[in-house]
């Protein structure tokens, strides 16, 4: 992992528009010397993966503020699934409860951030979990 | 006992070189006094008095004494017949206008049943598909007596026709009908982000609008231009206004190309405004957008009638300024910043609610911002003289630095090619998310202060958690069922016909008003209408730069 440096997609699927949360990542995972490739918005699940994939990223990100977090990872992880990405980092930022968390790394997103996250805090999850 | 003034300016020396400088958001060093020589060196006083030209000290001369703000809360749920009901509560309740929020797939032209809308359906405000959505959410509201407005942007065009078609149904006169559409599509590129068509395309879509409400609907104001959602992604204070009035410029100048005149529709153009932040600053911007749309408006754009130049505006929110971690502080919040609104003089205040951090404001929410406001206006004394705080050196110098800085940010738009070049090549969007990145190290590190974020925690505190309504696939299956039956029922050779003319005049450069309020009144869907407009505008590719 340590000769090449990280690439990561960062997603915004579903109709939700709020993107400040999705451009301050891609701002700080940039600084923090990775290779960042952000989607904008209005994704789905399948372009997301595949886009994913034509860049042979290390991680996936996605952001959702709408609520409709559940739905929408569930789809993103079949597609993900069917395109190979399995073994790659799965991660998840946005509005999300408190209950929804374990759900949410249940379905494979290991890397669960509610709004209110440092963005430093999301740089060590990333720099630990690709070891 | 007095020190000898040697002794006393010494000390005074020693205690400002201890201070640490003061610079607000738009970038104003901010001193520690103000005397009248501040004022005179930064520009002096607009000496005009409220409702003259160029309306610093506001728009109307006797401002709240002859008539408070309108109280305008946001909502909108999952269908139509819960809004109406919301609707009614509110109205009950002693709100003035109606502010009705839609959902995503209507926000971004889908129907009900299309795959983009699986699980929005009704999830952050009223799903519409046809004009029988409008017809049963204002069923039993007198749209003389309240105003409403529509915060709708992507599918403007659509629900304005809808809006019309329902109220002629109804019996009203559209000459006299009053209401808002939101309908400003380029600060959805910038901020918001439901937009459909190209920038271009977008554009000429407003001004249709405009142009047809100024023919048919006078007293419609087709357009509210806001500036903050562009201050929600991370523009300064005087950014927000800034970019705000080169977007209604660039409103007003496509609808001159129409070949109409400025006083036929720059009267009705409105604006939203983001309150969060320094309270003299916010203050000071609106006094000085105010004075400087109106010398743009008269200098400019020659305007005769003195309503052109009326910036007019609805305020009182600041969802960025709120926060998760202690939200009742929230309430202290939103009581500063409906103090603000009211001290900048709005026409209108749509207050956030102390949970909307973390939820769709619950009806008591709801109801302690209405109150607060109504407290403003009943208790504490805030409508009995115009402009309080005229005459304040402190808010008359930051008055005129405030409008410099206006100056600068619609000189910087014009520098890179104007607003619409600068929105379609992601420029402003660049800009402002970098800022907003800049906001966010500082808040983390500590230096930008927020109260019970980074400062003043307490430990073992619980954080509420975030509650999402719980999506409705009931309702939202009963939506879809609805808009299936209208299908069926409906005279669909009509339908096909009021496309085809849409389609026409969309292809020809018409005005497509006409034909869309046809369409709807044949229960065309939104849906549809947006994909026939699709099929000749296309779809706005996004630029994602981050330099």
């Amino acid at each position: 992992m340590s000769e090449r440096r990280i690439k990561i997609l960062v997603g915004k699927p579903g109709l939700d528009g709020h993107d400040v949360g999705a451009k301050v990542i891609v701002r700080a995972l940039m600084e923090a010397g990775f290779e960042v490739i952000y989607t904008g918005l209005r994704q789905t699940p399948e372009t997301i993966a595949i886009k994913a994939r034509e860049a042979n990223v290390d991680v996936i990100g996605v952001s959702i503020l709408s609520g409709s977090h559940i739905p929408l990872c569930r789809r993103l992880r079949e597609e993900l699934q069917e395109k190979g990405l399995y073994d790659k980092l799965w991660i998840v930022g946005g509005n999300i409860p408190e209950e929804d968390r374990m759900v949410l790394k249940q379905l494979g997103f290991s890397g669960v951030f509610p709004t209110g996250t440092k963005t430093g805090d999301i740089v060590t999850f990333i720099r630990e979990n690709l070891k | 006992m007095t020190a000898p003034l040697v002794e006393q300016k010494a000390k005074a020396s020693r205690k400002s070189a201890e201070l640490k400088p003061v610079i607000n958001e738009s970038g104003i060093e901010v001193k520690t006094l103000y005397t009248l020589a501040d004022v005179i060196s930064s520009g002096g006083i607009d000496q005009s008095p409220p409702g003259e030209a160029p309306f610093t000290r506001g728009i109307h001369s006797e401002m709240y004494r002859r008539r408070p703000w309108t109280m305008r809360q946001y909502t909108g749920f999952a269908n139509a017949a819960d809004t109406n009901k919301r609707f009614k509560y509110l109205i009950e309740n002693g709100q003035t206008g109606l502010n009705v929020a839609f959902d995503l797939a209507t926000q971004c032209g889908y129907d009900s049943d299309a795959p983009e809308a699986m699980g929005e359906v009704g999830r952050v405000g009223m799903a519409v598909d046809t004009l029988r959505d409008f017809e049963t959410a204002f069923d039993g509201i007198d749209l003389d007596a309240i105003t409403v407005s529509l915060t709708i942007n992507g599918t403007a065009a659509i629900l304005i026709a809808m809006y019309f078609a329902m109220a002629e149904k109804r019996g009203y006169d559209l000459a006299k009908l009053r209401g808002t559409a939101q309908n400003d599509i380029l600060k959805e590129f910038i901020g918001r982000g439901t937009w459909i068509f190209p920038v271009d395309s977008s554009v000429k879509l407003v001004a249709d609008t405009i142009e047809y409400c100024a023919k048919i609907a006078p007293k419609y104001s087709p357009v509210s231009v806001c500036g903050y959602h562009i201050r929600e992604s991370g523009a300064t204070p005087a950014e927000e206004m800034g970019y705000a009035f080169c977007i209604a410029k660039a409103y007003s100048d496509m609808a001159l190309a129409r070949g109409l005149d400025i006083d036929e529709f720059a009267g009705r153009l409105s604006f939203n405004f983001n309150i969060f932040g320094n309270l003299f600053e916010q203050i000071a911007k609106f006094r000085a957008g105010r004075r400087h749309w109106a010398k743009i408006m008269i200098d400019e754009y020659h305007a005769k009638d003195p309503s052109s130049g009326w910036m007019r505006m609805i305020a009182g929110g600041g969802g960025f300024g709120l926060t998760i971690e202690q939200p009742e502080n929230n309430i202290t919040r939103g009581a500063y910043y409906a103090l603000v609104a009211a001290l900048s003089g709005a026409q209108t205040m749509a207050l956030c609610c102390y949970d909307e951090a973390y939820t769709i404001p619950t009806p008591k929410a709801q109801r302690i911002s209405l109150r607060t406001m109504q407290l403003l206006i009943e208790e504490i004394g805030l409508c009995d003289t115009v402009d309080p705080l005229g005459g304040s050196y402190y808010v008359e110098t930051l008055t005129n630095q405030m409008e410099d800085k206006i100056v600068e940010a619609m000189n910087w738009v014009d520098s890179v090619g104007g607003i619409v070049k600068a929105v379609s090549d992601g420029l402003i969007q660049s800009k402002v998310s970098a800022y907003a990145y800049e906001r966010q190290k500082n808040t983390e590190s500590g230096a930008l202060r927020k109260v019970g974020v980074n400062c003043y925690v307490e430990s073992n505190e619980e954080k509420p958690n975030v509650e999402m309504h719980p999506y409705d696939e009931i309702g939202a299956n009963e939506q879809i069922d609805a808009l299936r039956k209208i299908r069926d029922e409906r005279d669909n050779e009509a339908v096909g016909r009021c496309l085809r003319a849409l389609r026409d005049d969309a292809v020809a450069g018409r005005n497509v008003m006409p034909a869309m309020v046809q369409a709807v009144k044949a229960y065309a869907t939104v849906g549809e209408i947006t994909d026939t407009l699709v099929g000749i505008y296309g779809r706005f590719a996004e630029p994602t730069r981050f330099s």
